[in-house]
């Protein structure tokens, strides 16, 4: 076994083998400018980016003219959200979206505010699936868009897309989702989905950095966008700059990869992670899980294991690469604002740790993971003044906590 | 990310554990709350006679740097009396762990929790034990 383990696949994953190999000679002899029309440099460089296209446009139902180009999935989000609000701007002002959303959405709505554009930003429920009731209710008829995560990157969650999609519809606006962690992991077809416009990241599917696309339905309805980016009107307009012909090529190899190789990949990772989850809560007890077992990405986990701070649980298990949802890791003090949305108490949010498994985890390090987290946490509590006064008795919540 | 020095009191953390609350000459200080994330509970036990602080404990729930810093602040009060323990800021343990800008907070709550040990233990002694044992 290999260390560190690498469990966080939700931040990035490795460049498969197969997708680098596809990639390697458009960095060399196949260098051509994809916008060439002149010459055969140019036309091998176009020819492989429609092929991509097509192999993007297979996984997830669409058709190869309704995929753009673009840096990857922030770029996709800012394309949509802003294209969309600038183009239809004499029909309404109003974006329906989630507090749980990334950020990449998020402040791109708040950015909006700013510019006069009203955003309602709707709490999810405990299990952090929205409550299409009140999704419904927060539609108006000034409403362009509804934006909603298909699976959160922080604990998985999967929302009810196709009635959100539907619901959307139904009150005249036009439907976003930010697919990040859900293209290549579970089946999307925008048709039945009803979806109109989809951001996609190459990295967090095994492809490389730096490349994404932006899914724009064509048909019933045709989804139009003011481009973000203007210069050579590349990508029919909506998005200029010369095409990173590598790496669409392994956006669209990752993209095949995944279409024969998602289901039983799926079936496995789910497995791997209920694995951990029954270790983890069987070695340990107050251990919480946050978000739906439900509806949830086959690789993630996200625990709080109360009374130990997550960092310090990570500096313990420094030989294994996971993700705290706690404040010190990151700039913010602040614990994750998804806990926080969920409804998760600040003190409970500085315990979670985020697992995230994918195609490269085995067996043997997942049991490596579960008995070094156990072991660290115990350690963490002996250490912890709350463990033991919630051994003693107390209830934490009642006791005078000086908060400065 | 973090220093040897940190490192260090995480792995082999000093002074782990509890003195008895009840007992006149124990002091106990627990500051920070669950919510930010940070919680100290540093007690020294003083001895009467001299003023000196004789045993000191703590359990910290924090970041590494938070438990670095709380190992550290027994490891100095200890032998210490209490006007010297006083004395003991914050900008010393950030110096000596090498703490980075972010978790100088750390070191600012292993020095309040110093200070409500202290103030713990005159209450219960009536103002008494402050200079007693200096020489």
């Amino acid at each position: 076994m290999k260390k560190p383990i690498y469990m966080d696949y939700h931040a990035t994953t490795p460049v498969d083998p197969r997708v680098l190999e596809a990639m390697l000679p458009y960095f060399g002899v196949k260098f051509g400018n994809a916008a060439s029309r002149n010459h055969s440099f140019g036309w091998e460089a176009e020819q492989a980016v429609e092929k991509a296209r097509k192999q993007i446009a297979d996984l997830i139902g669409a058709t190869p003219k309704e995929i753009v180009f673009t840096s990857g999935a922030t770029e996709s989000d800012n394309l949509a959200i802003k294209g969309v609000v600038e183009m239809y701007a004499e029909r309404g002002n109003h974006i329906v979206t989630v507090a749980t959303e990334h950020k990449a959405v998020l402040d791109t709505c708040k950015k909006l505010r700013k510019h006069g554009c009203d955003v309602t930003f709707l709490a999810p429920h405990k299990d952090g699936l929205i409550d299409l009731d009140e999704l419904r209710a927060a539609i108006t008829e000034k409403t362009l868009l509804v934006s909603v995560m298909y699976a959160n990157n922080e604990i998985g969650v999967i929302q009810p897309i196709r009635e959100i999609g539907r619901i959307a519809r139904e009150r005249g606006g036009l439907f976003h989702t930010d697919a990040t962690q859900a293209v290549g992991k579970v089946p999307i077809r925008v048709d039945d989905d009803n979806i109109d416009l989809m951001s996609i990241s190459a990295h967090k599917m095994y492809g490389p950095k730096g490349i994404g696309a932006l899914y724009v339905r064509r048909k019933n309805p045709r989804v139009q966008l003011t481009a973000q980016m203007d210069g050579g009107g590349h990508e029919r307009g909506m998005r200029s700059g010369t095409l990173n012909v590598p790496g669409i090529v392994g956006l669209g190899e990752a993209c095949a990869i995944c279409q024969t190789e998602m289901a039983g990949e799926s079936v496995r990772l789910a497995a791997l992670r209920d694995r951990l989850k029954d270790r983890l809560l069987a070695g340990l007890d107050e251990v919480y899980i946050n978000g739906s077992m439900e509806h949830r990405l086959a690789g993630n986990l996200n625990m709080s294991f109360a009374y130990v701070e997550g960092e310090s649980l990570l500096m313990g298990i420094s030989d294994i690469a996971v993700s705290s949802g706690s404040a010190c890791t990151s700039a913010t003090l602040e614990p994750s604002y998804v806990l926080r949305a969920l409804g998760v108490g600040d003190a409970l949010a500085h315990t979670s740790i985020r697992f995230g498994l994918g195609r490269f985890n085995t067996e043997e390090e997942v049991d490596y993971v579960a008995a070094r987290v156990i072991e660290v946490v115990r350690k963490l509590r002996e250490l912890s003044p709350l463990y033991e006064m919630a051994k003693e008795g107390v209830d934490l919540s009642q006791v005078g906590w000086n908060k400065e | 990310m973090y220093s040897n020095k940190v490192i260090d009191h995480y792995e082999n953390p000093r002074n782990v554990g509890a003195l008895d609350r009840s007992d006149p000459r124990v002091g106990t200080g627990m500051v920070g709350a669950p919510e930010c994330g940070d919680v100290m509970k540093l007690q020294i036990k003083v001895n009467e006679e001299t003023g000196v602080i004789e045993d000191a404990k703590f359990k910290t729930f924090g970041c590494g740097s938070a438990i670095a810093s709380s190992s550290l602040a027994t490891e100095w009060v200890k032998g210490k009396t209490i006007d010297e323990a006083l004395a003991i800021r914050n900008v010393d343990i950030v110096n000596e762990l090498s703490l980075p800008p972010v978790k100088i907070h750390c070191s600012v709550l292993a020095e309040d929790a110093i200070k409500a040990a202290i103030d713990d233990y005159r209450k219960k002694n009536h103002g008494a034990g402050g200079s007693a044992g200096r020489s």
